[in-house]
């Protein structure tokens, strides 16, 4: 944020996971320091939501560690690492369809809400005061992201960049140290990929988040990010700023090419 | 604290002490528990081929004895009864299936599960209404009587049923796992929607064009090429654009090679055409020859377009 | 042009979140919770007030209760006839065993063990969903109605198995036993299913509601997203487990008089899952109109040939009920699979612009 926490916001160190016999990530390690923008990138299967996935405790790694704020938190479940302060979207979006829009925003916030049964059956006191709290941050959040049109529409009708707009919207609601992305511009034409890079690049800036992506576009990855991580087959075959990745001949052969014309 | 260990000794003290009850009781036993599996096996059946829970098995059954013993006491022979009492459980599936199942399809399942207890329900009623609700007896002409072998009782009847049974799971597990239909059925069980999708079933004519197009379309991937990695504006798709629409190739088929004498008439017709050439003659028909439509043709598509479009799902129903 | 929002603008996050947010439906319910107060123990004649009226309440407070659980927190449960039970059989020994107790805090404390048990059956739900979890929920059903059978201690030892009610009062007024009267007993139910109702909308629409609907719609994300799965689950099952158990007290004390083990069967969780999916699955208002529908339909059959003059006999009028429910299951199935809700919403919407064409 402010440097106030010297060292590495999150630490992946040498993981390995393994599907039976398929290694999906080997001995990938990676440093996310706070406030940067982090892009993983590589070709796909090359391991990079599962990366995510492991990060954000759905699995757990078969070797290594994962250091989160300095304590080590390989093996929380996923309710434990997302009260850590961890939030994250989904490649294929994963949206409480029967909700509204607000409805599924608000159950980002459900970890900040303290519950008594008594006083949520009787809509009194502390649970009324606590919900309109989280009320006006959620639509500060609406405000941010342009969506107040579609507050009430249920989220299974939605279109899919809008849908992915309310994604980020809902893990944004957690107040996240780490925010982590699965591809969120996929399947987004040039505004609207336009839109999402200036929300969150002001997300980085004015929340002071940091930010892992995984993204496929390169115009992307190279404007906004600050660092870049190449994944590939499981391994890591590159990480620096997007210059020398872009030059880094291993990672040409991998998955960018080159022009020829 | 005796007692309880002594109630759960004294069975097994009873079965050491006489082994041919015992071995008669379990024959009995397990030939209770093969015809039950007749009835679980209709529930995997269905449940495997449309992932549905048929709660209306169990009344489905009643039905089919209620049918074969109502068409022998009217005195039907045994065996006609019986095949019989199939086709009508056939018909009762038909239209089961399409008057429940087909306008709930892509419901989720407990709805599906509910229709088949609703389904229950009016098959109890309707069952009771045709056939009575007294008290029947059903005679199928197997003997209900019992010979020893080494010494223990065996049932006819209940022997023919398991025999029966095992029959007819061996011939339905082999159905499932090595013919077509077998596997096309499991694969429905998995999602409804891909079943029209793919197009098994009637009206695979006019599907096979449609399963073309749609599964190309469903299969593309999302091209995930880095965009503009040397160059910094997205590439564009070349696409060529189409100035004729090709049109499905049509075989003709040989019955379409119909001449005004039948079936090998073209081929008089080439012969009279050549006559006419060397003659000098143009090669036309006298008018009373001319078969202006073909009416049997013409009835034959009719009738077949109504059936098809009775059998096969409308596009607007139950999808959401 | 009857719902018509125009000019109903809010002005604050708390009127928004409101229940009934626009001012026609507030006075509709308003009025109509006032006269299904007032009216029916004026006006209805005592077969009305027995046989449809107090039933459906109490049918509707099971069906609220199982919507919350199935509907709202996507937990198939076919254990209804069991938790019903447990809140009847409990009510009865507290009733009998502290005399001196209230009756509505004896149904809260039944609905209590209700709750309780409902917990220890809903442990199965955090491995296993769907139909699977249905049929764990059977074997509660047949649990606890066997061990109700089994155990003479919960019929107080009485020789005939039954359970009856014995006579209470609420503030001078007898509420229970032989010399209530229906419409004592009908304000009674009425009254414990409004304050219910009341209290499953604030769930619905507050942190808990949110947290089922979430596990419900995705379970992975939601868990990701840091809700407790396990808790969340378990606290569905209880407080859904409280309403059946509530509903079952009232079902023996208020209705029945006196029961045994029949009355909760497996029948019983069958009909109550009918009203919640015909209802409308996740509705508070759907379970309402399901159990309505449901306590309806064979009075209706039962009523109808006598009032069109048919002389059916009686076995040919019964299977003719049976098919009639059946079909009327099915067709309501295809027509309206979300239910009778959907169906209230979608004539609300009709009627935001009726009789004007646009």
């Amino acid at each position: 944020m402010n440097g106030a926490t010297p060292g590495p916001l999150l630490e992946v160190d040498g993981v390995s996971v393994r599907f039976g016999a398929l290694l999906a990530l080997q001995q990938v390690s990676l440093t996310v320091q706070p406030g940067e923008v982090l892009a993983i990138i590589g070709p796909n299967g090359a391991g990079k939501t599962t990366l995510l996935n492991v990060i954000s405790g759905f699995y757990h790694p078969d070797q290594g560690r994962i250091r989160f704020a300095g304590r080590d938190r390989t093996w929380l479940r996923p309710p434990d690492v997302a009260a850590l302060g961890i939030a994250r979207t989904f490649q294929n979006v994963a949206l409480f369809r029967g909700m509204s829009v607000l409805d599924n925003i608000m159950t980002g916030r459900l970890l900040r809400m303290r519950g008594n049964v008594l006083f949520d059956a009787l809509w009194w006191g502390p649970a009324r005061r606590q919900e309109l709290e989280h009320r006006a941050f959620v639509e500060r959040i609406i405000d941010f992201l342009e969506i107040q049109a579609i507050r009430k529409t249920p989220a299974g009708q939605l279109p899919y960049g809008l849908q992915k707009r309310v994604e980020l919207a809902r893990a944004l609601a957690a107040e996240p140290q780490l925010l982590l992305l699965d591809e969120p511009m996929a399947g987004m034409n040039v505004e609207e990929k336009e839109d999402m890079c200036r929300f969150i690049l002001d997300v980085n800036e004015e929340f002071g988040t940091t930010i892992a992506l995984i993204e496929h576009d390169m115009g992307v990855v190279m404007d906004i990010s600050d660092r870049v991580m190449v994944l590939d087959y499981g391994r890591k075959i590159a990480d620096g700023t997007p210059e020398q990745v872009r030059k880094d001949q291993a990672v040409l052969d991998a998955y960018l090419g080159v022009a020829h014309d | 604290m005796t007692e309880v260990l002594a109630g759960l000794v004294a069975p097994f003290a009873d079965i050491a002490s006489s082994p041919r009850f015992f071995a008669e009781v379990l024959i009995g036993g397990v030939a209770a528990g093969l015809m039950y599996s007749l009835v679980a096996l209709g529930f995997v059946l269905i449940f495997k081929a449309s992932g549905v829970f048929n709660f209306a098995q169990g009344v489905m059954v009643l039905f089919a004895a209620l049918t074969l013993v109502g068409l022998i006491e009217r005195g039907l022979p045994v065996a006609v009864a019986l095949a019989l009492t199939v086709l009508v459980m056939v018909l009762l599936a038909f239209a089961i299936e399409r008057i429940v199942l087909r306008p709930l399809v892509n419901q989720e399942y407990i709805i599906l599960f509910m229709a088949t207890i609703g389904l229950n329900f009016f098959l109890e009623g309707f069952g009771e209404m045709v056939w009575g609700a007294n008290v029947k007896r059903l005679d199928v002409g197997i003997p209900d009587t019992s010979f020893k072998v080494a010494g223990v009782l065996v049932n006819r009847l209940e022997l023919t049923a398991a025999v029966t049974a095992a029959v007819l799971v061996t011939v339905l597990a082999v159905f499932f796992q090595k013919t077509r239909i077998g596997r096309a059925l499991r694969a429905v069980a998995d999602d409804h929607l891909d079943r029209r999708v793919v197009g098994g079933g009637a009206g695979r004519h006019r599907g096979r064009h449609h399963v073309g197009r749609q599964e190309r379309r469903a299969v593309q991937p999302f091209a995930h090429r880095p965009q503009g990695a040397a160059c910094p504006h997205p590439r564009r798709l070349h696409v060529r654009p189409r100035r004729h629409r090709r049109r499905p190739h049509h075989r003709r088929r040989r019955k379409d090679r119909r001449g005004l004498l039948g079936a090998f008439g073209w081929r008089r017709d080439r012969k009279l055409v050549r006559l006419c050439d060397r003659l000098g003659v143009p090669p036309v028909p006298p008018a009373r020859l001319v078969r202006r439509t073909n009416h049997r043709a013409r009835m034959r598509a009719t009738m077949r377009t109504h059936l098809l479009r009775w059998l096969t799902p409308r596009r607007s129903q139950g999808v959401r | 042009m009857i719902y018509r929002e125009a000019g109903q603008f809010k002005t604050s996050y708390a009127a928004d979140q409101a229940i009934f947010p626009i001012v026609q439906d507030r006075v509709l319910v308003t009025l109509g919770i006032l006269a299904a107060f007032v009216v029916p123990p004026l006006v209805a004649n005592e077969y009305w007030l027995q046989a449809v009226l107090i039933p459906l309440t109490i049918y509707a407070l099971a069906a609220l209760g199982l919507n919350l659980l199935t509907g709202y927190a996507g937990q198939l449960s076919l254990g209804t006839g069991g938790f019903m039970a447990v809140g009847a059989y409990a009510a009865f020994k507290l009733a009998t065993a502290f005399p001196w107790l209230n009756i509505l805090v004896v149904f809260g404390l039944a609905g209590l063990m209700a709750a309780m048990v409902g917990i220890l059956f809903g442990i199965p739900s955090l491995r296993i969903k769907g139909f699977y979890l249905a049929v764990a929920t059977l074997a509660a059903q047949f649990f606890l109605v066997w061990l109700f059978n089994k155990v003479p201690w919960f019929v107080n030892y009485a020789s005939s198995g039954t359970i009856t009610a014995p006579p209470r009062t609420v503030l001078g007024v007898m509420v229970t036993g032989p010399q209530a009267t229906a419409p004592v007993r009908y304000v009674a139910a009425l009254g414990v299913l409004a304050l219910f109702a009341l209290v499953a909308k604030n769930l619905v629409r507050g942190r808990m509601g949110r947290s089922w609907m979430a596990i419900r719609d995705r379970d992975i994300a939601a868990e990701i997203i840091g809700v407790r799965p396990l808790r969340t689950k378990l606290l569905a099952f209880a407080i859904s487990s409280f309403y059946c158990g509530v509903a079952g007290a009232e079902l023996v004390f208020l209705y029945l008089g006196s029961a045994e083990t029949l009355a909760f069967d497996i029948t019983l969780s069958f009909l109550v899952l009918f009203m919640v999916i015909i209802g409308g699955l996740g509705s508070i208002l759907g379970s309402l109109l399901g159990a309505a529908f449901i306590v309806l339909i064979p009075i209706f059959l039962t009523n109808a040939p006598h009032h069109l003059g048919l002389a059916l006999p009686v076995a040919l009028q019964k299977q003719i009920e049976l098919m009639v429910f059946g079909a009327l299951i099915i067709f309501f199935l295809i027509v309206e699979p979300h239910g009778l809700a959907r169906l209230w919403q979608i004539g609300k919407e009709k009627l935001r612009l009726w009789p004007f064409p646009h």
